[in-house]
């Protein structure tokens, strides 16, 4: 093995960057043969992702030597570029290699049209291009870009069908984006207009509790959260992710609404965090509680499989606002609410490619029609309940490990003396109740007598890949120590 | 990490079997056996290694980091492997039994992957060496049982199969919170014996019975413990060898012995007394005793009259850990091997008489004896064992319930033993009764002569066989008490060593 050197972690970082963009431009600028080269694209950047997290971790274990900041073209800020890569980035760069290597390989069978073929790779490609910049990028004008990426190729991925349901869908999913990159936008102008900067460094170095501030906190977190779906600002979601092509709706249920979390994340730990106050903290977990219940409730009642995903999302989104006020309490526990965002992204995007995969055999995703579908596929059934236990919470899963953390957290702020804290500690304990109610509505037609019915035949790939997500997934639990680890390695974060 | 490789192969010898079956198109019959016989015979040589490992002395422990300062502990000592040997014993007749039940039905691969699956995590808790893995193996126990409870597809299986995740998945979390809870105050530790709690009692005396509370609702559902024990009676539409396992092997098992646990090594005997937590457990224990008994007898369906009897016996279990003291702990813990034995027992005859006559109601069962006589020879044996009559299985556990109370200072137990004993005769004689002494008139249904062809025995072999086996284990198990090496004797090892009590005479 080559000794990992941390001087290489700058061009790493820089070159994933390059990697993952010129890639995105090959299938562009080569749309026949955008397929081919996604595939390449695809093993290439995991290979250089996760080389990069083997050099990060042996960098360790002091966060100021591991985290990196590169600035782009030699120009410091605040006149250029900074790219910044640290813990919390390098996670979720993993997350997003893992998600998307599964979600290109889940493509080669599910878009075989050739035309189809042409729009879906290169729009994907600069979707991934755009979350690895987004994860890397260091200051508050170059977020607004990468995010506007992103945004843009997925609504143009949740079109790409071209059927009156999926355009529908795209045009309200992309006036939600603009809205919401608006508002961003907006609390980014003030920030920059207060105090001349746009690093994000820099800028927390400057703020303080004042009412500039506070005007952007509101602007930006109000955009972010319209954008991640956020309770109460979720009602756009279902009919979008659910509406969308199968590997679409896994890559914006997994990756693109977790993006927004992260930056939600990383502003309120680093420019907002003088402005969190307690009252405010029960005020995002009260929403939390009630995006539990709502959209477990919705999941409940939906009657095609994909909503029922779809609503899933949004219940386990309020998890990560329940866990805001513990985050107060213990500001360790946001590497806790990172690695819940991490399993859930793996479980749920196993769980949309399972769905995909039944709907493809079935020709819909009616549940009450699809009994004799999950008979016949109990492999794809497998994928979706194994994945559905990680979204439970329940042993041995990834789910599993952040759900304990995430309850011991819980319990730690009812111990310290918040009596509110029991209510935190029965919405975590109780949302996998739930959840276990409505995963079981996916997964029990197929234990039912009846017909059994393969239906449409399905590639090999959207036969195995959901399975090794899910597994991958699974065994993410074991992965619980390695990540926190990695998060710690976050500069200036508790 | 000493010798935990071999805690490692027990518990992969049938999980790898397992995964490997979920794979295997439907039609490969033989392989599927030859795995599900290899995995179980495999399980089996593993565990024997361990005993003998075990009583030279030699410690085996795994551990696995899971989160800072939590690790997936196994270990073993003696009690893990009474768990374990009893899992592995009647997990390989159960296999053989299951074959020979469901030739010819469809979707096995499922079944017995499973069904392994349902094993693994049985023997994981019982080589379980802290709480936090207890309770991983005990929920994917509780996920891995559900597809066995719902086999049939029929809507009263799926009726039984969500009633069964509701009860099971809410006491779950119940059990999770109040781990964490307890691990949040006490750390990760390690089941030690006579606990490790003592330090926590002067300050955090309620917070310790609030959370013993939760630990028996949590478990007490798997247990049966009146009054979270409706499920239990309702999932005996499962297949004859499910019903077999849940009852005397994994699931209501799993609770118990999660009890045994809590009580022995994790509170304490002398804490739990302390804090008056045994009080309250005798009596549930009790009254769940009386109470299954009762219900027992009003049910005319066999395999419900099974059902009830389960919820009773298994709290004889109970029973004898909130005595707390060394006789009626011997007894509590021999009657996990000594009902399991018994009730796997009773469960393969209740399968053998609907699967071979279609026999599913008490009423029916006129005359059975001469058509079936080894299958009704075992019910028997199995019946008066449950009945406490010398010598045995049942008897033994009474006797040492009874010196227990007594030692307990609390002789109303032995009312309770009495009273249950006579109900046990009133429920489990008739079906004896009417099997040798009833007279049946018409000719017998044969539904599996009709679908199979004429059998050379009395029944299948592979039905027959495993009948045979456990009713054969139960008697010695009696008759041989005494030895060093019987269930008994075992347990009074587990007694004298792990609980430091002075010597007693018999």
């Amino acid at each position: 093995m080559i000794p990992a050197n941390p001087e290489w972690l700058p061009a790493g970082s820089a070159g994933l960057v390059a990697l993952s963009l010129g890639v995105a431009v090959l299938a562009t600028a080569w749309p026949r043969q955008a397929h081919r080269i996604g595939l390449l694209g695809a093993l290439a950047v995991t290979a250089w992702v996760l080389g990069l997290s083997a050099t990060f971790l042996h960098a360790g274990p002091d966060p100021e030597t591991a985290a990196t900041r590169v600035a782009l073209g030699g120009w410091e800020a605040p006149l250029g570029l900074m790219l910044q890569l640290d813990g919390l980035s390098m996670t979720l760069l993993v997350l997003t290699a893992v998600v998307a290597l599964a979600t290109s390989l889940y493509s080669l069978g599910y878009v075989h049209d050739r035309i189809e073929r042409r729009q879906f790779w290169p729009l994907w490609l600069w979707l991934w291009a755009g979350l690895n910049m987004l994860f890397l990028s260091g200051d508050a004008f170059n977020l607004y870009i990468t995010l506007e990426v992103v945004s843009l190729s997925a609504v143009a991925l949740v079109a790409f069908t071209g059927t009156a349901a999926a355009v529908s869908g795209a045009v309200r999913y992309l006036l939600v984006n603009i809205l919401g990159s608006l508002s961003f936008l907006m609390g980014v102008v003030l920030l920059f207009g207060e105090h001349g900067v746009l690093d994000l460094v820099l800028l927390e170095a400057r703020t303080e509790a004042g009412p500039t501030e506070r005007m952007a906190a509101v602007l930006m977190t109000a955009g972010l959260m319209l954008k991640a779906a956020l309770f109460p600002l979720h009602v756009w979601l279902a009919p979008a992710h659910g509406s969308a092509p199968a590997p679409v709706s896994a890559v914006l249920s997994g990756l693109v609404v977790t993006g927004s979390f992260y930056l939600i994340l990383r502003l309120w730990m680093g420019v907002f965090a003088p402005l969190a106050t307690p009252a405010f903290g029960i005020l995002v977990g009260l929403l939390g509680v009630g995006a539990l219940i709502w959209g477990s409730l919705q999941a409940l009642r939906a009657g095609r499989l994909k909503s029922i995903v779809a609503y899933s999302t949004v219940a386990q989104f309020g998890y990560l606002l329940v866990a805001f006020p513990l985050m107060l309490v213990d500001p360790g526990a946001w590497r806790v609410v990172v690695f819940f965002a991490v399993v859930h992204a793996l479980a749920k995007a196993s769980v949309f490619l399972a769905a995909g995969t039944l709907q493809h055999a079935a020709g819909h995703d009616r549940l009450a029609e699809l009994g004799a579908v999950l008979r016949a596929r109990p492999r794809t059934v497998f994928a979706l309940g194994l994945a559905g236990v990680s979204l439970m919470g329940l042993p041995f899963t990834g789910g599993f490990i952040a759900k304990y953390l995430l309850l011991e957290a819980g319990l730690g702020t009812v111990l310290a003396g918040s009596l509110i804290g029991v209510l935190w500690v029965l919405a975590i304990a109780g949302g996998g109740l739930l959840a276990a109610a409505y995963v079981l509505r996916m997964v029990a037609p197929a234990f039912h007598r009846g017909r059994r019915d393969a239906g449409e035949a399905v590639s090999p790939w959207m036969d195995w890949v959901p399975l090794a997500l899910a597994t991958v997934a699974a065994l993410a639990g074991l992965a619980g120590v390695l990540t926190l680890n990695t998060l710690a390695l976050t500069p200036g974060a508790p | 990490m000493d010798g935990g490789w071999l805690l490692l192969a027990i518990l992969f010898s049938s999980l790898g079997p397992g995964i490997a079956i979920f794979f295997l198109p439907e039609h490969r019959q033989g392989l599927r056996t030859a795995l599900n016989l290899g995995g179980a015979g495999t399980k089996l040589a593993l565990v024997g290694v361990l005993l003998a490992g075990v009583l030279r002395g030699d410690e085996y422990h795994f551990s696995l980091p899971l989160m800072p300062g939590i690790d997936l502990v196994l270990a073993a000592d003696a009690l893990s492997l009474l768990f374990a040997s009893l899992s592995a014993v009647l997990w390989f007749v159960t296999t053989v039994y299951a074959i020979g039940y469901l030739e010819g039905s469809p979707r096995r691969s499922r079944f017995f992957g499973f069904f392994s699956l349902c094993v693994s995590a049985t023997v994981g808790i019982a080589l379980s060496g802290n709480l936090i893995t207890f309770l991983i193996f005990y929920e994917i126990l509780t996920l891995a049982t559900w597809p066995l409870v719902v086999h049939r597809g029929t809507p009263a299986a799926l009726r039984a199969g969500r009633l069964y995740l509701g009860y099971t998945l809410t006491s779950g979390l119940v059990l999770f919170t109040a781990i964490v809870w307890l691990t949040l105050l006490a750390g990760a530790e390690g089941f030690t014996p006579g606990g490790y709690l003592e330090g926590l009692a002067e300050t955090h005396a309620v917070t310790l019975q609030v959370l013993f509370v939760l630990l028996m609702v949590g478990f007490g559902v798997k247990a049966a413990l009146v009054p979270l024990h409706s499920w239990l009676p309702i999932a005996m539409v499962a297949p004859a060898p499910v019903s077999a396992l849940l009852h005397a092997v994994a699931v209501v098992k799993a609770g118990a012995f999660g009890i045994i646990r809590v009580v022995n090594d994790v509170y304490g005997a002398e804490l739990a007394i302390e804090l008056g937590l045994t009080a309250g457990l005798l009596v549930i224990a009790a009254v769940t005793i009386i109470y299954g008994s009762i219900q027992a007898l009003r049910t005319d369906d066999l395999k419900q009259r099974l059902a009830f009897s389960t919820v009773s016996q298994v709290s004889y279990i109970i029973l004898g850990v909130a005595l707390a003291g060394p006789l009626g702990v011997i007894g509590g813990l021999v009657h996990l091997v000594h009902q399991g034995i018994t009730k796997i027992t009773l469960f393969f005859c209740a399968g053998n008489f609907a699967e071979t006559l279609g026999i599913h109601r008490i009423s029916e069962l006129d005359g059975v004896g001469r058509r079936m006589p080894l299958t009704m020879l075992a019910f028997t044996a199995g019946a008066l064992g449950m009945i406490g009559l010398p010598p045995l299985a049942g008897f033994v556990t009474k006797w040492h319930l009874g010196l227990g109370a007594l030692e307990a200072g609390m002789p109303w137990i032995l009312g309770v033993l009495v009273l249950s004993s006579l109900l046990n005769a009133a429920y489990f004689l008739p079906p004896v009764i009417r099997g040798w002494l009833g007279e049946r008139r018409e000719p017998w249904h044969e539904p599996l002569q009709a679908h199979a062809g004429p059998t050379r025995f009395e029944t299948h072999w592979m039905l027959l066989f495993p009948v045979v086996f456990t009713a054969a284990l139960g008697l010695l198990v009696g008759l041989y008490a005494g030895l060093g090496l019987s269930p008994l004797g075992w347990v009074s090892l587990i007694v004298q060593r792990d609980y430091a009590l002075p010597e007693f005479g018999l």
